[in-house]
């Protein structure tokens, strides 16, 4: 299978898919299995007009994308995936006015299922933002289920 | 007989959806992600219109799971918050009139929320409904199905626990 250079992806996965851009999230990191990705912070994205912390909604946005591109770089997977389910567990606001990274780490595949485990922090102490917990699927060609 | 007349339609009508105007316009991200609710009396319906802006997979093309589970998302926090807002609008405890631009309603807080994909998102227009399984004084546990052109046949579903918030929305 011809995986096109994790450099290029980085490059041009968060141009070319719409919600990601809308969002504006980059990669800071794509290694085999593990991605890394900030979303900044945007009044637009506010879930609590009192405190002005973002919604869990945008939490969940750079979640699923970063542990699709965790999906997507893992060796054995491939090109395509989609989430099976995506559960987040949300351990504290985000500080308002800061920045989330996640990082995601596709930490096991079998034949059709890709197991990602993924921590959002905004910089500020030790306890992360939010957790997550998600099922990819993997997609196979034909030739290689053959294999 | 010395009973009340009804109150007059619209009346009802202008501080009901003034109130759910209110708690909408609040939430800056319910724009951004371009939500809407139906009300049919106590029911809302939410409404995600399709727009580019919201696909993940251009190839496909598919919504984002992220928009999805967003927009699940709101639907359950909007749902929980008008189940409190309408017992307080309508028991006089709040006046909607004067609920406006700037009022901050303390809402639920998202403990955890679940989202199952059980088909990929077409780009169309999609709809969704919470159900409150429990809402207790300080927990509440919500269910929320989305669909797009079948009902019977739901693209996403989520299982979202919240803290609620203590004492009156306004």
């Amino acid at each position: 299978m011809n995986k096109p250079d994790l450099d290029f992806v980085k490059e041009h996965f968060a141009k070319e898919l719409p919600y990601v851009a809308a969002l504006n999230m980059r990669f800071d990191d794509l290694t085999a299995g593990v991605a890394v990705m900030t979303m900044p912070y945007d009044a637009r994205l506010v879930g609590d007009p009192e405190s002005g912390v973002i919604h869990g909604g945008a939490v969940s946005a750079l979640m699923d994308t970063t542990c699709g591109a965790a999906v997507f770089s893992h060796p054995e997977a491939s090109m395509g995936t989609a989430t099976i389910d995506l559960r987040i567990d949300y351990m504290r606001a985000a500080k308002p006015g800061c920045a989330i990274t996640a990082r995601a780490e596709c930490y096991h595949v079998t034949r059709s299922v890709a197991f990602v485990r993924a921590t959002a922090t905004d910089g500020e102490g030790d306890t992360p933002v939010a957790t997550a917990t998600g099922a990819f699927t993997v997609e196979r060609s034909a030739q290689e289920g053959k294999a | 007989m010395n009973r009340r007349p009804p109150e007059p339609v619209q009346v009802v009508k202008q501080r009901r959806d003034a109130a759910l105007a209110a708690l909408l316009g609040s939430v800056p991200f319910i724009s951004f992600l371009g939500v809407t609710f139906d009300r049919r009396g106590d029911e809302l319906t939410a409404i995600l219109p399709y727009r580019r802006d919201l696909v993940g997979n251009p190839m496909l093309p598919a919504l984002h799971g992220g928009a999805t589970a967003g927009f699940l998302e709101i639907t359950a926090l909007i749902g929980l918050s008008w189940g409190m807002l309408w017992e307080q609008v309508e028991t006089g405890a709040i006046d909607a009139a004067a609920l406006g631009e700037g009022w901050c309603p303390k809402l639920p807080k998202t403990i955890d929320f679940a989202t199952d994909f059980l088909r990929s998102g077409l780009p169309r227009d999609a709809y969704a409904r919470a159900e409150i399984t429990r809402s207790g004084r300080r927990y509440a546990s919500v269910r929320v199905e989305a669909w797009q052109d079948n009902r019977q046949r739901p693209h996403a579903q989520a299982i979202g626990h919240f803290v609620m918030p203590q004492g009156p929305m306004a």
